[in-house]
């Protein structure tokens, strides 16, 4: 993860060509991505085709749905309280699972004897600590997002860990010779090192956190993409049930490529060497 | 020229430091190590690899307290201390300016480092990151970053260590020119004694581990009358004095 970025600009009068010939190799994996799905979707029409049924509705079906539900403005709003619930429950469990972390992986002795826990909080299946969320807590919104961070923070307390176990002393002993402040310290030398490690965790956390978020609104929310599934399911109406799931999945796929990518590249800028 | 700021000396006094290493054995690194930097005054620690130069030079940047004796850090001015190792230790993730502005203390940040960059030959490096340097600039971007903040003493490991001899040589002398512009104490780790004639006022020269000091050595003369000639006699009565040292 270190290694460094390949994508490097040779300087001066070969910009030119170099420029546009790196549109084309940018341009050909997205028209690979865009011709696999195409086909992806040519595959569900001719089945759908093939075995017509209302619980298998082709993808110009679920086009129709997705639209109605758009026009009348329920996809937005369900759309909208699920990311919320999900960036809530990111941060509360980037936060908290970083910090322990950290900590974990700087003091051996505080790690012995936390590992036991953390291996069990770690196999506690997301569903129960739902269930104990809402029943400790009632059916709240802070129950919701607080059970959905707990789920995914053993997951990040065990990547950020790793992250402290491979810090480089130098860079601390250079800090305190010369007198850093403590914020100085955690801004820029503690987290640019963290840096790998925190997007290994944001990646997978993401993935995990919006599945489970699902979980938590289908079982006690009043809105949201799960809530609004297990309306459905009660209705049986599938082509229902895929137009909200894709419209999330592009959603996540969106911020993937509009803001984990780019902060990722602004982070990581200082890798890149000229050619 | 004025020495700045210090006006209580650098007095080491350490009586033992020992490590203990993972298999359980105890090795003694320095043993009744005590001398004394005068306040302005340059000087280098000489001997044979591996007999606790390092150790002595982290006891005093505070980073090992794990020993027996005490010293005493000179006093006054900014009453800092800045440090030059063997490996440049910049932030890979910050540029050489910001490398070197986020030592200095809150209330000099935004002070002017022109001069000092110019000096240095880093006019034209300042945005750029410590991966696009070559080894003998990173280690000019960290003797910026250590006469940046007008440190009280000045610790020096090996500074030029692993450069070839045309770069080091340059380097000394970059060294003397920021160093003479205001003379701070200063002490500096390495067994290349030409190196240590050239630069420093007083030599102490450490004995084999448990390091302890053998004796001082001083060089009086101005270090611009130090030409090839003056440091041919130098290194004799060297020599003569230390009989099997380098
Ligand atoms: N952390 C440590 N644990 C155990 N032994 C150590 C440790 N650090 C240093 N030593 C031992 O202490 C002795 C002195 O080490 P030190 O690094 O101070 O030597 P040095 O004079 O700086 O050598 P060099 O010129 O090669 O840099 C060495 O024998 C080394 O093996
Ligand atoms: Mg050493």
């Amino acid at each position: 993860m270190t290694a460094p970025d390949t994508g490097d600009r040779p300087p001066g009068a070969a910009a030119d060509i170099s420029s546009q010939s790196g549109v084309a190799a940018a341009l050909t994996p997205v028209l690979t991505v865009a011709v696999s799905l195409l086909g992806l979707c040519l595959l569900w029409g001719l089945a759908a085709n093939a075995w017509p049924s209302r619980a298998f509705p082709g993808p110009g079906r679920v086009w129709q749905v997705l639209l109605a539900e758009a026009a009348n403005g329920d996809l937005f709003y369900h759309l909208g309280a699920t990311l919320g619930r999900v960036a809530a429950a990111y941060v509360v469990a980037m936060v908290i699972g970083s910090v322990i972390g950290v900590l974990l992986g700087s003091h051996r002795s505080a790690d012995r004897f936390f590992s036991p826990w953390l291996v069990l909080f770690l196999n506690i299946p997301a569903l129960v600590v739902i269930v104990l969320a809402y029943i400790w807590f009632g059916l709240n919104e802070a129950a919701a997002i607080g059970a959905v961070a707990v789920n995914k923070i053993p997951n990040v307390v065990v990547t950020m860990r790793e992250g402290a176990r491979a810090l480089d002393p130098n860079y601390a002993e250079m800090a305190a010779i010369y007198r850093f402040g403590l914020l100085d310290r955690i801004r820029h030398v503690l987290l640019p090192q963290l840096q790998p490690y925190l997007a290994a965790a944001s990646r997978s956390g993401i993935a995990l956190i919006w599945k489970i978020v699902l979980v938590v609104e289908l079982l006690g929310r009043s809105n949201g993409v799960g809530f609004q599934i297990y309306l459905y399911f009660q209705l049986f109406d599938v082509a229902a049930i895929l137009a909200y799931t894709l419209a999330f999945v592009a959603v996540m796929l969106v911020i993937e490529l509009l803001l984990v990518q780019p902060i990722e590249r602004h982070a990581t800028r200082w890798r890149r060497r000229p050619a | 020229m004025q020495p700045v700021g210090a006006v209580v000396p650098l007095r080491v006094d350490i009586a033992e430091k020992t490590f203990r290493s993972a298999q359980g054995v105890s090795i003694a690194a320095l043993q009744d190590l005590s001398f004394e930097v005068r306040q302005g005054e340059f000087a280098c620690l000489l001997g044979p690899s591996g007999c606790g130069k390092t150790t002595t030079l982290r006891i005093l940047l505070g980073l090992d307290k794990d020993f027996s004796g005490s010293f005493q850090l000179p006093e006054g001015g900014s009453n800092r201390i800045a440090a030059v190792f063997q490996e440049p230790i910049l932030l890979p993730w910050r540029t050489v300016e910001q490398n070197v502005r986020l030592a200095l203390p809150k209330s000099l940040r935004a002070k002017n480092l022109d001069g000092l960059f110019d000096t240095l030959g880093l006019a034209g490096m300042r945005s750029l990151y410590p991966a696009e340097l070559s080894l003998g600039l990173a280690r000019r971007a960290a003797l910026a970053r250590a006469f940046a903040t007008e440190p009280a003493v000045l610790f020096l490991d090996e500074p030029f260590a692993s450069l070839d001899e045309r770069t080091a040589e340059r380097l000394r002398h970059l060294l003397l020119t920021v160093w003479s512009a205001r003379p701070t104490t200063a002490l500096m780790v390495t067994h290349n004694l030409r190196e240590a004639l050239m630069l420093s006022d007083r030599i102490i020269v450490l004995a084999q581990r448990p390091a302890h000091v053998l004796g001082m050595f001083d060089v009086r003369l101005p270090r611009q009358y130090r030409n090839p000639q003056v440091m041919s006699d130098l290194l004799r009565s060297f020599h003569q004095k230390f009989p099997g040292v380098a």
